[in-house]
């Protein structure tokens, strides 16, 4: 790796080090990289409960922001240096990631342990995350998206929301409460694969865009692609939060719970974040729609293990005490049922103390989940898998790229006509080497 | 006699060089086996996410550079970004210097104040500006201006360009002023003090007796500035990440994106060879005309 190592150097790249510096000690001893959100410091807090119960297997946790941790993991796997026996990878890596052999296949350690209980994931999820009717990797925490929106501020006009909006119904309720000092709607315009495109991807979706077809074509000049993209970009300007091409998940978490936005369309785990007037005051509604229905994207944090970890029994020890039922039930009893993670099991929304912290998001959190198609995301059909994002390996440097484009829009720099015409051609690059 | 009085002469060298060998095996060790592995990959097709592509290219990674429209970009963005950034910082600090060799109040903090920016971890100090600074919603600037109706200016996304430019002349405007101050600080007030005698105004003395003795301390610290400014990776990834679009793409940000998001190895080398041997070019040429300057300067 030395060369990337130069790299970096020539590019006086002084970004974030090494990360963690690999196993060591006792035979025993496993890491995990973990991405870097509130269930995983929850799981950090509880891994004295797995020390107590299995005292031969320590446990090492390095948390990274997502970003660095998709480097860093790509990286440890492409080049197969065994740093890290377990990592948090996303829907996007484990269909990809099975193909290449760098993850194990985990189904065979499933099958080892009765009260793992598989069918009990919810099947979305499960599906998702499976290569060949074989799981690899096990769900840590599962989300779909919704909107979110202040009861008491939209009621203030008049306004009240049904749980299917279409985005018109949105985009008219977000004019009409938007204000100088409260902005009408906060939708992600920060650039990145994950960040921007998540939300605009399911509006594209539901207008019946789609970035191939069948046969690898870009398809991002066509209207229906051009239609969302335009819609998506008006909204944020006529009736969105101030600095949007900085906002991302957390920016708009600030705003909504600060109460300087009114509603907000994001992924599902945000309602366990809110408190306040936020909290108290809250309307959930199922993704808007157009054409397509169940719009809402699909997306998990799960455990997979590398293939070339050297202590994979200590790594699936650990994977499933963190993914089964008890660990759901510890959750709930050590730190409050609202930090249970969630998407992920169906019998979590079964348990009665959940439902009542959960309360209104629970069921939309659910709903959206089991209605979200990861191979049927638009209207038409399309030769990749995912529904905010395609399944292929070159789609983070497509969608940073194309994202960037957006955000130029947004910014004022250029017209949705140039950032599409841009967009068209680096999309069609890619597909050309799917099509041979 | 001869034979043994070279080698007891090579013996001598060897025994004089010898405690130096650890550190020259340590930087050819760091420094040149990466650079001709890089060199190496430059010349291969290797995607990181492609099991099984690494294979020889030739020169098709050298080729590609020169007909993708994002390197052009990101060319124009480093010239540019250098030449604002190299160009404002001597003249603010130039003025800075001049003030701090005045006899003026408070001299000792102001000069400790306005070396702060520089002192500041790179990273820490783009986010202070981004978050703190500049944000739309909550930062300072915004507010100071919301009399002047520019309260939701979205600065970092509207104005990318400039708002990297005001952060890295921020950083190097003390670096210039530290450098400049020691010319000014070697000056002969005497002579300063004749000119007055003779009848020279303020400005002509500025013009004709310090500006020449401060020119080399000038270029040397704009010579200095630029070899770091090409390379500015840590505010750009804070405040931009490059964008919006490529608008703030420069060569160092450019060759993460395609080491690290696109994890093609081998275009990437290909663009750091490229960005080295530009460097050294720009860096060999302005070495020269310096020393050029500095001879004339010795003749007169």
């Amino acid at each position: 790796m030395t060369g990337i190592g130069l790299i970096v150097a020539l590019a006086g790249a002084a970004c974030s080090g090494a990360g963690g510096t690999g196993g060591g000690g006792g035979s025993k001893t496993i890491t995990l990289a973990a991405v870097d959100n509130p269930q995983m410091a929850d799981l950090k807090t509880l891994v004295s409960d797995f020390q107590s119960k299995h005292s031969d297997i320590t446990v090492k946790i390095v948390t990274l922001p997502e970003d660095q941790l998709r480097q860093q993991v790509t990286q440890d796997v492409a080049a197969n240096s065994g740093r890290y026996d377990l990592f948090t990878i996303g829907t996007y890596e484990v269909p990809l990631w099975a193909k290449k052999g760098w993850i194990e296949n985990l189904s065979p350690y499933i099958a080892k342990d009765s009260s793992y209980d598989a069918n009990d994931l919810i099947p979305g999820i499960r599906g998702a995350l499976s290569y060949q009717n074989n799981l690899y990797a096990v769900p840590f925490y599962g989300e779909s998206s919704m909107l979110m929106y202040r009861k008491d501020m939209l009621s203030a006009k008049g306004i009240t929301l049904s749980d299917h909006p279409t985005w018109d119904q949105v985009a008219a309720a977000a004019k009409a409460v938007h204000t100088s000092s409260v902005s009408g709607i906060c939708l992600r315009g920060l650039p990145g694969w994950g960040e921007q495109l998540a939300p605009l991807d399911t509006v594209v979706n539901t207008y019946g865009g789609r970035w191939f077809d069948e046969k690898w074509n870009a398809q991002l000049t066509q209207p229906e692609f051009k239609a969302a993209v335009s819609f998506y970009i008006n909204l944020i300007k006529t009736a969105g939060e101030p600095g949007a091409g900085n906002a991302g998940f957390t920016e708009c978490l600030n705003a909504y719970n600060s109460g300087k936005v009114a509603m907000w369309y994001d992924a599902t785990v945000a309602a366990s974040n809110f408190t306040g007037a936020a909290a108290a005051n809250s309307g959930y509604a199922f993704a808007p729609h157009v054409v397509k229905d169940w719009s809402g994207w699909l997306w998990a944090w799960a455990l997979g293990m590398p293939s070339s970890s050297k202590k994979k029994d200590a790594a699936w020890t650990f994977a499933d005490w963190a993914t089964n039922k008890e660990y759901i039930k510890l959750v709930g009893q050590k730190l409050g049922w609202a930090h249970v993670p969630p998407g992920t099991r169906t019998s979590t929304y079964s348990i009665p103390e959940y439902q009542q912290a959960a309360g209104a998001f629970a069921q939309v959190t659910l709903d959206s989940i089991a209605h979200a198609d990861v191979t049927h995301p638009t209207v038409q059909p399309v030769p990749y898998v995912g529904v905010q994002y395609v399944d292929i390996d070159e789609f983070q440097q497509l969608g940073d790229q194309v994202s960037q484009e957006f955000a130029k829009v947004i910014a004022g720099g250029q017209t949705v006509d140039q950032a599409i015409a841009r967009a068209q051609s680096l999309a069609t690059a890619v597909g050309k080497k799917y099509q041979t | 006699m001869r034979a043994t009085a070279a080698s007891a002469l090579g013996r001598e060298a060897w025994a004089r060089r010898l405690p130096l060998l650890p550190a020259f095996i340590y930087v050819f060790l760091v420094t040149q086996i990466p650079f001709v592995l890089t060199i190496y990959y430059s010349f291969f097709s290797w995607n990181l996410l492609k099991p099984g592509s690494f294979h020889f290219a030739g020169l098709e990674n050298y080729g590609s550079i020169f007909t993708n429209e994002s390197i052009r970009i990101a060319v124009w963005n480093t010239v540019l970004l250098t030449i604002s950034v190299i160009g404002i910082s001597v003249v603010l600090g130039l003025a800075v210097a001049m003030i701090l060799n005045s006899e003026v109040f408070g001299k000792g903090l102001m000069r400790t104040l306005m070396i702060a920016p520089f002192l500041i971890m790179p990273t820490a100090g783009a986010l202070i500006w981004k978050d703190t600074l500049l944000n739309p919603l909550f930062g300072l600037l915004p507010y100071l201006l919301t009399p002047f109706g520019l309260g939701r200016v979205d600065w970092v996304n509207q104005y990318p360009m400039v708002t990297v430019v005001t952060v890295e002349v921020w950083r190097w405007t003390p670096f210039m002023m530290l450098i400049i101050l020691a010319g000014l600080q070697s000056q002969n007030p005497e002579v300063l003090e004749a000119a007055r005698v003779d009848g020279a105004n303020a400005v002509q003395s500025f013009r004709r007796i310090t500006l020449p003795l401060v020119r080399p301390f000038i270029e040397l610290g704009a010579l200095l500035g630029s070899l770091f400014v090409v390379q500015t990776f840590d505010s750009i990834f804070m405040l931009t990440f490059g964008g919006p679009g490529e608008d703030t793409t420069n060569i160092p940000f450019l060759l993460y994106l395609v080491a690290f998001q696109g994890f093609s190895i081998g275009e990437a080398s290909a663009i750091g060879v490229v960005a080295v041997i530009i460097t050294t070019i720009v860096a060999t040429l302005a070495l020269r005309t310096l020393f050029s300057i500095f001879q004339i300067e010795a003749r007169r």
